[in-house]
């Protein structure tokens, strides 16, 4: 007993003051990239060709988000001369598109549904599907549960059965053995639900789209909110969910 | 052992050295191989390239055998490679299409013959456990082994093992289970509480990566790589790196193998850590589960320093690593090291010692070192097998072994040994970055052709265990075959068994304490 208390008194406490208080991520973090329009023809032409995601269209200096793994392989080849990519966190989206970016995103609340803040506002319980990924963007979703992020004082949590969820938060690019555990979980939750496509191989395929083997989620389900990233950061999460739901 | 080739970890040979056998004499060969001890590292089938058949058949000079001959049997090839006493041994064959299993003699074999079936359609006779692995069409479009229309759902002709008898009840869980993780299926025959029988059933996770890794440009090789099991992007990439380095004559400086090696300590120190929280969490000790669980967190965000995200991604690429690392960072991770080691040491001694934890972990789900497991659970029951010893790669012949004072093969030395190689590996990183590191960054762009008609095995100590890729190339430099092996192929089989005569309540806890890889495994 004395080195429990011993040890919580070391431990001390540690939650985040986020979002009361700002949070910046080490400036190594590879987050929301800043495209230089700028930039040589020549230059933007090799990055979308070197590119192993195929992210990047050249002609209008814009890279998808949602097919990203933030690899960085642009930014070094071109020495910077591409693109920057900044330690911000933030950068989900709400429509497919706006997820071809060139730097600014547009203000998720404006594009979000409306029918979700009322409903969910104070209480939102998600059912986690993990679909065929490499399962670190399960685990950087899991991590929202530790005590530094959180994520129940926000009132939003994960539920064990879809039918006491209000929505499922999907990731992987959706394999064809998880086509049917999906499609049953999805038609578990009670109307109105949500649907919220974490991680570039829930939004594109990822790196592994091309297999036969995988089924694209939104031929599948309707997606009301894309979190990029390979695995999004808890925090690019964190923010999403706060935007989105609040 | 005239009849295999002796092979080394990461060092590439032509394909026409590996000795080629008539199937009998192969199957004769690796089974006495296997009697005198040795481990299954590899055992797969490919198809072969037109070109490289007649390369093959005109530089095979074995007198004694008639190499057409075999063409008729069939026209898939089958390569093992066994480990035994720190030596590798290669070997090759034409399969038949119905061919007699050495799982009959030995059961080492048993889940490699089921993934030749399922990926090739060729029959392992009398395999005692016939079952798919992942749940796919075979590549070669013949007729399935198991009888199973891949049109309807998961998991189609799969026999369950069954008890019988009055009191025998059975559970099923999964695949979506209750918490954030991946899917599987699980089945437990059951008297009363106890467990007589665990059957995992995977595939849910299968994407199909070893097609796509042949058939992709090589731009994409590494993102696809490091998908195969994000918690061991680091060990994947390695394993990969290292292979392409002996296929294009590379040579990473010493300041990348350096970071290569840290960042795959770093790696098993965020994992293990996350793994000792997990199963304070399952026996409900929730003060080292919140801390242990925050601990991690301070691991993954030093890979992000070095990497740029929290997994190590797209830092390890053929040739080196794409970052240095700059003197700020290098002692930020120093110094993180110094405050978090006694965090670790205090929560661990707070774990082990606790009277209610003690109760949960000890003789639990005891698993007899006669099933060959690898890594954490191999060395948990007494196997004593780590590939930083065995086969070193990067910085390893440099750095001393880990000694581990507990392996009877529960759960409890499971937990110590996790607690010992997290100790052991912070002690490597205070020993690798005493010294500024330099080295050249490199990028990968994939514009390069490989050493034709030719092999890599490859073998890293990922932090579950021996994870090993096998590389085969054709006559223009493409890749032919591209083999993955996670240690958690090996060691499913060990949750399995540590289950038998345990209570079907502490399979959360056992579970835990093996925390294998589904993707890793479903590829
Ligand atoms: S960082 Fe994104 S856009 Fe740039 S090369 Fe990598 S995947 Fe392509
Ligand atoms: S998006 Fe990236 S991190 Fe997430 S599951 Fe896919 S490969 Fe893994």
């Amino acid at each position: 007993m004395l080195k429990i208390l011993k040890t919580r008194i070391h431990q001390g406490y540690r939650t985040s003051q986020y979002p009361t208080k700002p949070l910046t991520l080490h400036r190594h973090f590879k987050g929301l990239p800043q495209v230089n329009t700028a930039c040589r023809d020549e230059m933007a032409q090799r990055c979308a060709e070197m590119c192993p995601q195929e992210a990047i269209d050249a002609k209008k200096r814009l890279i998808d988000l949602g097919k990203c793994v933030f690899c960085g392989l642009c930014e070094r080849i071109s020495n910077g001369e591409f693109v920057h990519f900044t330690n911000e966190f933030a950068m989900a989206a709400t429509r497919r598109e706006d997820l071809l970016t060139s730097g600014a995103m547009p203000d998720l609340t404006v594009h979000r549904r409306k029918d979700v803040q009322g409903l969910f506002g104070r209480s939102v319980q998600l059912r986690q599907v993990s679909a065929g990924g490499c399962n670190a963007c399960e685990a950087d979703t899991n991590v929202l549960n530790t005590p530094f992020f959180d994520l129940s004082r926000f009132g939003i949590g994960f539920a064990a059965s879809p039918r006491h969820a209000d929505g499922i938060h999907v990731t992987g690019p959706v394999t064809r053995n998880m086509r049917e555990a999906l499609l049953r979980t999805y038609d578990a939750v009670p109307e109105p639900k949500i649907v919220i496509a974490a991680g570039c191989c829930a939004i594109s395929g990822g790196p592994f789209r091309g297999s036969p083997e995988i089924i694209p989620l939104e031929t599948l389900v309707p997606v009301d909110l894309y979190i990029p990233g390979c695995p999004p950061h808890p925090m690019t999460n964190l923010d999403a969910f706060l935007r989105f739901f609040k | 052992m005239a009849d295999f080739l002796t092979i080394q970890n990461g060092r590439p040979f032509k394909r026409i050295q590996v000795p080629y056998l008539h199937f009998s004499e192969f199957r004769t060969n690796l089974l006495k191989l296997a009697f005198k001890g040795a481990e299954v590292v590899q055992f797969f089938a490919y198809q072969e390239d037109p070109s490289i058949k007649e390369v093959l058949m005109l530089g095979f000079n074995a007198p004694s055998r008639d190499f057409f001959s075999y063409e008729e049997e069939g026209t898939v090839q089958l390569m093992a490679v066994l480990r035994k006493d720190h030596q590798l041994f290669a070997v090759q064959t034409t399969a038949p299409e119905t061919f007699d299993a050495l799982s009959r003699q030995d059961m080492r074999f048993q889940l490699f013959e089921r993934e030749i079936a399922e990926q090739f359609g060729l029959i392992p006779k009398d395999h005692p456990w016939l079952k798919p692995v992942r749940y796919h069409a075979n590549c070669r479009g013949v007729k399935d082994v198991f009888g199973n229309d891949y049109t309807q759902d998961i998991p189609g002709n799969y026999p369950y093992f069954q008890v019988e008898g009055e009191e025998i009840h059975e559970v099923g869980v999964g695949p979506v289970h209750a918490g954030i993780i991946e899917p599987g299926h699980f089945r437990f025959q059951c008297i009363g509480e106890r467990v007589l029988h665990l059957e995992i059933q995977l595939g849910y996770q299968h994407r199909g990566v070893e097609p796509l890794l042949t058939s992709v440009p090589f731009k994409r090789l590494p993102i696809l790589i490091e998908g195969i099991a994000g918690d061991t992007a680091v060990g994947n990439a390695l394993c990969f790196s290292q292979a392409m380095e002996a296929l294009l004559n590379l040579t990473p400086d010493d300041g990348a193998k350096t970071l290569r090696t840290v960042a795959l300590e770093l790696e098993r120190i965020a994992n293990h850590v996350g793994d000792l929280g997990a199963l304070s969490g399952d026996v409900a000790f929730n003060s080292s589960a919140a801390y242990f669980g925050r601990i991690r967190g301070e691991f993954l965000n030093l890979l992000l320093v070095m990497a740029g995200n929290r997994f190590g991604k797209n830092l390890v690429r053929p040739g080196g690593v794409t970052m240095g690392l700059i003197e700020d960072s290098r002692n930020l991770i120093l110094s993180k090291i110094k405050e978090l080691r006694p965090e670790i040491k205090e929560v661990g001694d707070l774990l082990f010692s606790a009277h209610t934890v003690q109760a949960r972990f000890d003789g639990c789900g005891v698993v007899s070192r006669e099933i060959p497991l690898v890594g954490v659970a191999g060395r948990a029951s007494g196997i004593d097998y780590d590939v930083r010893q065995a086969f070193p790669t990067e910085k390893y012949s440099e750095i001393p072994a880990c000694l581990h004072t507990r392996t009877h093969g529960g759960v409890f030395s499971r937990a110590m040994v996790r607690f010992e190689e997290i100790l052991h590996s912070l002690d490597i990183i205070e020993r690798l970055l005493q010294r500024p590191v330099t080295t050249q960054p490199v990028v990968w762009t994939g514009e390069v052709s490989l050493a034709s008609s030719s092999c890599v095995t490859t073998l890293n100590e990922a932090w579950r265990g021996e994870l090993s890729h096998c590389v085969l190339t054709d006559s223009r430099g493409g890749i032919l075959r591209y083999k993955i092996k996670d240690p958690s192929f090996h060691n499913w089989t060990g949750l399995a068994m540590a289950l038998r005569n345990e209570e079907i309540s502490d399979f959360p806890l056992n579970n835990k304490s093996f925390n294998l890889s589904y993707c890793g495994f479903d590829l």
